[in-house]
């Protein structure tokens, strides 16, 4: 079947209003009930399939098969997956979170047979939903993950009922690439990989050069470690991009577009595939869509393993089958691309924003987030934070509302202690800042940045000196190694830090760091070097006092650096047992103090052995 | 021309539009250093990797500093070179390199002529603040022409612009990433086992002594040393015309006679001029481009002389081997009549003949050793020095090159013609085989000898000869990359040249791989050209056979030119070989 | 010295022949270099040296070109991998959840670093960065299979059983030979 006019999708949407209004509230939602469960990456690690399989055995069994079971994207509470949405016409859709098969059974039992909801695991969803919930004041507000959770992603009918491929039907039926750019620029939508730009002023840059050939790329690398917003969005609601490039293409003048993502998320591109067949079918991609005589096709190309490309020029390179290494800028890839042709590029999260920007208008855009953000964001919440998982916020909300009210607190009462965002190429935020506006320049200004999204938060057991350690191996390993301030840089830096964290520095280091990372910044070739030293600038500038305890007094406070713990045996405690003796690799505890035991500290290497050992907690830690 | 406005370090000027900084700066004498850039705009070789990060400079009004190698001047852009913010980080990026690298310059091979080295002292780095791991790789020496030493390599990407862009070749390539990136060849290959052609065009532009040539100085001092052995020596043409600039002589000098007063000095019992060869090569080639001719043989006929060519086609067109002249090139020739005739003449046992080249090449070095040279299972040329060791050989024994009287080769096998003399440039050797074809062909004698529309620095060139009533269509490329355009003409079926001259290095053997340094600037190897045509034009005799000792070689040793003892001694096959 | 290494391809004529027709099928050959390295990978397991000369001279590019591509990627591998691919993700999330802390207990457990593989040839030790299930942190990957909330103990269990399940399979094989 092919859809050849604006009118037989908007007949397709009708056919589907049940089944959206089944999921959105409940209300004129048909008369048959379903289950929506969460199958993305995360939803499958922690056990989606068996709660599927649980699922579907409960339902035959109780003779139930008339409710349908649906696969969806994820609702993004990482934290009690896997999740699950009970919808019966004419109810409130309900979720339910740590759903294992025992409580899928229970929940079919219960609220399917019965018709009590099982409260035990009922999940309080923290963003708007159409019609539902919308009693309290929400802080979340979902626009980019809008159908993810919602919408079967291995099913153009769904997405088209949730209004899929209206935005692109209207743009065509206008027929006005012009004023889709304007459209865009005046929203205010700027680019969600990281850097910020406005995503209409680069489409007008790509659609002010000569017509021919054009491409248009979806970044879909999302390198940040930690991050995966991008993910979710395209194996939750993988259409809503296809149809964003569309869009794109057709405002920039590209018949082309291309999906570079990670091959380290085999279950996106397969829905991707999917969703490029499905949409060719329909006529959706293709020749001549919906009878406006622009053709789009939507290819698909691999990465293999390099965080660098997520860079633009060298996700072009490696677009185009070579090494990812980045090339400077300009000329920049609006002018020459792809081919040494005009492309743009833009990020999975910036392009699942377009269609809802061209159906409720660029001013419904705007008016969300602050006065040079506009919008929401999606962040990825993780690290020691209760509610782990993926958060969409208008810009301008505070990272306490974040991580407290959001995000419900710190794990197990500890202190806070910062956030990082950015990822490798951000900084830390302390205590002081919490009540930061989170945006583009705020950000910045405190030694951060937006970054892709990625959210990481610390508490008092984690060592700064040690996390900028991490995030400069990782730029380290991750760096082409093609100019000189981040292929040598990088691994001085790490090399110096490595020296702090194993009890080996001295308080030059700390200068020699701030020498270098300052340097870089402005002489690396790409923006990978140029952020690499954030991490360590940021730390060394909140967290100077640990930087010194680290390189003056030799200490780790939180025990994180093994190279700073000191062991020793309490000659009180030690009765003379010589577990310890025995189990250690390095045969540095001798007899001392008859019975007491010591350790030759200038010999341990600190392997802990002695420790899990002594059953007299006559080890101890320093 | 559309010119914009900039300002730097505070003067204002107007610059043509597409400018990069560096370029205006130099305009108003204000120096930025430079490592990886490179940019022969003649040859059309230009490596703009923008990744030393030694050209940094600030630009107002941005956040990061930019190279200005690369970035192009616009509109009301104010620069400044000499800020202590740019000055600081161009100097970390020298400390970094050096941080990586090992420093022994006093026994490198580029000490003196590295360009990592100068700018360390232009920058008076004394100590360097980051010392942590060096890359520890491998020297591969595996080659006779080359040897590579990843260990300082500081990945300019200019070997590798020269191998895949300009020779497409192929052979290099970044490898891994991050700080153990460098450059090398495939699989870590020994250099040997890749199809290398060992043109040495990566040696002649490697700024460090990442890349450079095997130095068999030591083994030529051994020869002259052993009372047992007679030891010769061969000049080819473009040594005379590029050695002196390394006895501070104008490029372009000619120290012809310079040269073969210095050889004697060393004590060479012979010495040479490849020159003699070159004529020798012309006779043969002529012969056998006439003999295709009037046989309807294979054309268009390609120059064989060049020994890194010789190795591109059996490597990239291995198909086509039937196509080039079986003629050795001269410095064989040279080689062979040494073993041969003149071992007779003087009654010595060619076992204790040493015959040393001094050649512009780096090819050459690998090429004496092919086992498709041998005559009686004997190499024919046992050593090769490229200009730069023959010079370093000269400074070491204190030659005052500059200032050595003139003095002639030794006769019988010493004298050469306008036409070996520009053997040395492009579209000398077709132009060579042009004049004596012609005469052999029209019976008349040719008036003027100089064929202008052979002459030139372009890639390829093309022109249409008048012989009598043939009109001999005539190609010429320089670079293996110019070559390969016209192979593939070749190969597809579509060439229309009757003959064609191929020379691997960029404007020929005046810019081989062991000629003295060049450093990027082409007007070197222009003047270098000059020279190559002011010598040829100073001779008497411009036309190879004209040469009286190479007709005596005919007469009492080898008979006709293409026969039989010619065939035996003079000609060479090919060997069709893998791509890798 | 004058010859090259010849393309001694020990590989079965059926795989080599699905990597020729999946090359054939392809419009721009060359600049889909990666896709094929990934096919390339997944039907022989590992990139050897012959392997990418073959591809190099199928897409008639220097084979200098592929090797820098495949040693370019952190994904493609040139050494024969061992029967499981054990990935500790290395990802923030996971990194401050402890992940440093069961990378050296695997590291021990399968006595290699990164890359390495085991001496009895069943574990390829992977180091990765975040698979997207940072919400059950640490974790790390068997083969397709997702292990979270790890510890050191957890993961020690974990390569026990499957070494122990690894042993019953070869006897099993032993005994029906
Ligand atoms: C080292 C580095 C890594 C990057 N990684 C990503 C990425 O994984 N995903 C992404 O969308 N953008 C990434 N970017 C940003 C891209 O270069 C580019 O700006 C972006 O894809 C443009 O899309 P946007 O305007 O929609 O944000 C990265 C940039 C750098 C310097
Ligand atoms: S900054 Fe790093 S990643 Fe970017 S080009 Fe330089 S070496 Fe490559
Ligand atoms: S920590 Fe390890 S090395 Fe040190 S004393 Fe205890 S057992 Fe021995
Ligand atoms: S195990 Fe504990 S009690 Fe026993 S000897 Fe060691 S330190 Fe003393
Ligand atoms: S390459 Fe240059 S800097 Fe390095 S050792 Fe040789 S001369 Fe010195
Ligand atoms: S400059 Fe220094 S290293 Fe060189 S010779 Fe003189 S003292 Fe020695
Ligand atoms: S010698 Fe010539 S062919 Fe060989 S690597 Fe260097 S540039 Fe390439
Ligand atoms: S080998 Fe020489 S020319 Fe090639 S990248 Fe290294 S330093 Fe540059
Ligand atoms: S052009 Fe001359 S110098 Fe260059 S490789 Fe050929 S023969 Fe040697
Ligand atoms: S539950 Fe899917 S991203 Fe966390
Ligand atoms: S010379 Fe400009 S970056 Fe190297
Ligand atoms: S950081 Fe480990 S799964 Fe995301």
């Amino acid at each position: 079947m092919k859809i050849n006019t604006l009118s037989q999708l908007s007949k397709l949407r009708e056919d589907g209003a049940a089944v959206c209004q089944l999921r959105e509230s409940g209300i004129g939602g048909g008369s048959t009930a379903e289950i929506l469960v969460g199958m993305a990456t995360c939803g499958v690690a922690a056990g989606g399939k068996q709660t599927f399989a649980a699922l579907e055995r409960a339902l035959r069994n109780r003779g139930l098969s008339h409710v349908r079971l649906v696969k969806v994207g994820c609702i993004g509470s990482c934290y009690c997956e896997p999740t699950i949405q009970v919808n019966i016409p004419g109810q409130e859709p309900v979720f339910y979170g740590n759903v294992d098969e025992d409580a899928a059974i229970a929940i079919v039992d219960s609220h399917l047979l019965k018709g009590n909801v099982l409260e035990s695991n009922r999940l309080q969803i923290g963003y708007e939903k159409a019609g539902l919930n919308s009693k309290g004041q929400k802080k979340q507000q979902r626009i980019a993950l809008r159908n993810c959770g919602s919408v079967d992603p291995e099913n153009i009918m769904d997405y088209i009922a949730f209004r899929g491929y209206e935005a692109l039907g209207k743009v065509l039926a206008e027929g006005n690439p012009e004023a889709v750019v304007n459209s865009i620029k005046a929203s205010g939508l700027r680019g969600r990989g990281g850097g910020g730009f406005s995503t209409g002023s680069k489409w007008q840059a790509t659609a002010q050069q000569p017509t021919g050939e054009k491409y248009i790329i979806c970044n879909a690398d999302e390198g940040d470690p930690g991050a995966f917003m991008d993910r979710s969005i395209l194996e939750g609601d993988p259409h809503s991009v296809l149809e964003a490039l569309a869009i794109g293409g057709y405002a920039t003048g590209a018949n082309k577009g291309i999906i570079y993502i990670r091959a380290e998320y085999p279950l996106a591109i397969e829905r991707l595939k999917i969703a490029i067949v499905q949409a060719e079918e329909l006529g959706l991609l293709g020749k001549n869509i919906l009878g406006s005589g622009f053709d789009f096709t939507v290819e698909l190309r691999l990465g293999a393993g390099a965080f660098v490309c997520g860079e633009e020029t060298a996700l072009i390179h490696s677009v185009e089958g070579g090494r990812g290494e980045p090339t400077k800028k300009p000329p920049f890839p609006s002018i020459s691309g792809y081919l040494k042709k005009p492309t743009t590029v833009n990020n999975v999260e910036t392009l699942a924003n377009i269609p809802p920007i061209i159906l409720n208008g660029a001013g419904w855009f705007s008016g969300i987030g602050t006065e040079k953000s506009k919008g929401t964001k999606v962040f990825a919440l993780v690290g020691k934070i209760n509610n782990v998982g993926l958060v969409e916020v208008p810009m301008g909300t505070t990272l306490r509302e974040i991580v407290y009210e959001i995000g419900g607190g710190i794990r197990n009462d500890r202190d806070f202690r910062a956030v990082q965002t950015g990822g490798p190429s951000g900084g830390v935020i302390t205590k002081a800042d919490l009540d930061t506006p989170i945006d583009y320049e705020s950000l910045k200004e405190i030694g951060s940045m937006m970054g892709s999204g990625g959210m990481i938060v610390m508490d008092d057991s984690d060592c700064m000196v040690n996390i900028a350690k991490f995030y400069l191996g990782f730029t380290r390993d991750e760096s082409c190694g093609k100019c000189t301030p981040c292929r040598i840089g990088t691994k001085r830096m790490h090399e110096i830090l490595e020296r702090i964290t194993n009890g080996e520095g001295v308080p030059e280091d700390l200068v020699k760091l701030e020498r270098l990372g300052n340097t870089i910044k402005i002489s690396a070739l790409c923006g990978l070097g140029q952020t690499a030293p954030n991490p360590v600038l940021s730390t060394l500038k909140y967290f100077q006092d640990e930087y010194k305890a680290h390189v003056i007094d030799h200490k780790c406070s939180t025990g994180s650096c093994k190279g700073l713990l000191r062991y020793r045996i309490s000659e009180e405690a030690c009765t003379g047992c010589r577990a310890c003796v025995k189990v250690c690799p390095v045969n540095c505890i001798h007899l001392a103090n008859k019975p007491a035991y010591r350790i030759d500290s200038a010999v341990c290497t600190r392997c802990g052995a002695c420790l899990a050992a002594c059953k007299f907690d006559a080890v101890i830690v320093e | 021309m559309e010119t914009v406005k900039i300002t730097i370090n505070d003067i204002e000027l107007r610059v043509p539009k597409g400018r990069t900084i560096l370029e205006a700066a130099k305009m108003i004498d204000i120096q930025i250093p430079t490592l990886c850039y490179l940019n022969m705009e003649g040859f059309h070789i230009a490596n703009q990797t923008s990744s030393c990060r030694v050209c940094l400079v600030e630009v107002v009004g941005r956040a990061a500093l930019v190279p200005s190698c690369s970035e192009k001047v616009t509109e009301g852009m104010v620069i400044r070179t000499d800020s202590a913010k740019a000055v600081a980080a161009r100097r970390m990026s020298v400390e970094l390199l050096l941080s990586n690298h090992p420093k022994e310059c006093l026994t490198c091979q580029k000490n003196l002529e590295c360009e990592l080295q100068s700018l360390a002292q232009r920058l008076g780095i004394t100590d360097i603040g980051f010392e942590g791991e060096m890359m520890n790789y491998e020297i591969d020496h595996s080659s006779l022409s080359l040897v590579k030493n990843p260990n300082k390599c500081i990945m300019c990407r200019r070997c590798e612009t020269m191998c895949n862009e300009v020779q497409t070749c192929g052979i290099l390539s970044a490898i891994s990433r991050g700080f153990d990136a460098y450059v090398g060849p495939a699989f870590h290959l020994d250099m040997v086992d890749t199809s290398c052609t060992f043109c040495g065009q990566c040696v002649a532009v490697c700024p460090t002594g990442a890349l450079t040539e095997v130095n068999n100085v030591r083994d030529v001092v051994d020869a002259l040393n052993d009372p047992s052995k007679h030891v010769v020596a061969q000049v080819a043409p473009a040594i005379r015309v590029a050695i002196g600039e390394m006895f501070d002589m104008d490029p372009g000098t000619i120290t012809t006679g310079q040269l073969a007063t210095s050889l004697r000095r060393l004590g060479f019992d012979g010495v040479f001029d490849t020159d003699f060869a070159a004529d020798l090569t012309i006779l043969e080639e002529a012969s056998e481009l006439v003999h295709r001719i009037k046989h309807g043989g294979r054309l268009p006929i390609l120059t064989s002389c060049c020994p890194a060519w010789v190795r591109f086609f059996e490597h990239q067109f291995p198909d086509l081997l039937d196509v080039p002249s079986t003629c050795k090139s001269p410095q064989m020739m040279m080689g062979t009549i040494v073993k041969t005739y003149y071992a007779e003449k003087l009654n010595i046992d060619p076992k204790d003949l040493v015959v040393v080249s001094i050649m512009p090449c780096l090819a050459k070095k690998a090429e004496a050793a092919r086992m498709e040279m041998d005559v009686d299972s004997m190499h024919n040329v046992d050593l090769v020095l490229s200009t730069r060791e023959f010079g370093a050989m000269l400074k070491e024994a204190g030659t005052n090159f500059a200032h050595l009287p003139s003095s002639d080769f030794d006769s019988i096998l010493g004298e050469s013609t306008g036409a070996a003399v520009i053997f040395g440039t492009t579209g000398g050797v077709i132009e060579a085989a042009v004049r004596t074809a012609y005469e052999w062909l029209t019976g008349e004698v040719l008036k003027n000898v100089n064929f202008e529309q052979l002459r030139g620095l372009e890639g390829i060139r093309s022109a249409t000869v008048k012989i009598g009533d043939m009109d001999l269509n005539i190609g010429i490329a320089h670079e293996l990359g110019n070559a390969r355009k016209l192979l593939e003409e070749i190969r597809q079926g579509k060439s229309h040249y009757h003959a064609i001259e191929i020379m691997a290095c960029p404007g020929g053997c005046i810019g081989g791989g062991g000629q003295p340094y060049h450093h990027g600037d082409m007007e070197i190897i222009r003047k270098r050209q000059e020279a190559i045509y002011r010598e040829d034009a100073g001779k008497t005799k411009r036309k190879s056979h004209e040469n009286q000792e190479v007709l005596k070689l005919y007469e009492e040793y080898l008979g006709e030119p293409y026969g039989e003892m010619a065939h035996k001694l003079l000609h060479t096959k090919y060997t069709a070989k893998d791509r890798i | 010295m004058e010859t090259t290494k010849s393309t001694a391809m020990d590989f079965s004529k059926e795989t080599l022949k699905a990597l020729d027709d999946y090359i054939e099928s392809l419009d721009d050959k060359q600049g889909l270099l990666i896709h094929i390295l990934h096919k390339a990978q997944e039907l022989f397991g590992y990139l050897p040296q012959d392997l990418q000369l073959y591809i190099a001279r199928k897409l008639d590019i220097p084979a200098a070109k592929v090797f820098g591509v495949v040693s370019f990627y952190s994904f493609f591998a040139q050494e024969k991998r061992g029967k499981h691919n054990v990935s500790i993700c290395m990802g923030t999330a996971c990194f401050v959840q402890g992940a440093e802390r069961v990378y050296d207990a695997l590291r021990s457990a399968l006595g290699v670093e990164a890359g390495g593989t085991s001496e009895d040839g069943l574990f390829t030790l992977n180091a990765v960065r975040c698979i997207g299930a940072c919400g059950l942190a640490p974790v790390a990957l068997i083969d397709d299979k997702v292990f979270g909330h790890l510890s050191e103990e957890k993961i020690k269990d974990i390569i026990k059983e499957y070494r122990e399940g690894m042993q019953d399979e070869d006897q099993y094989a032993e005994s029906a030979v």
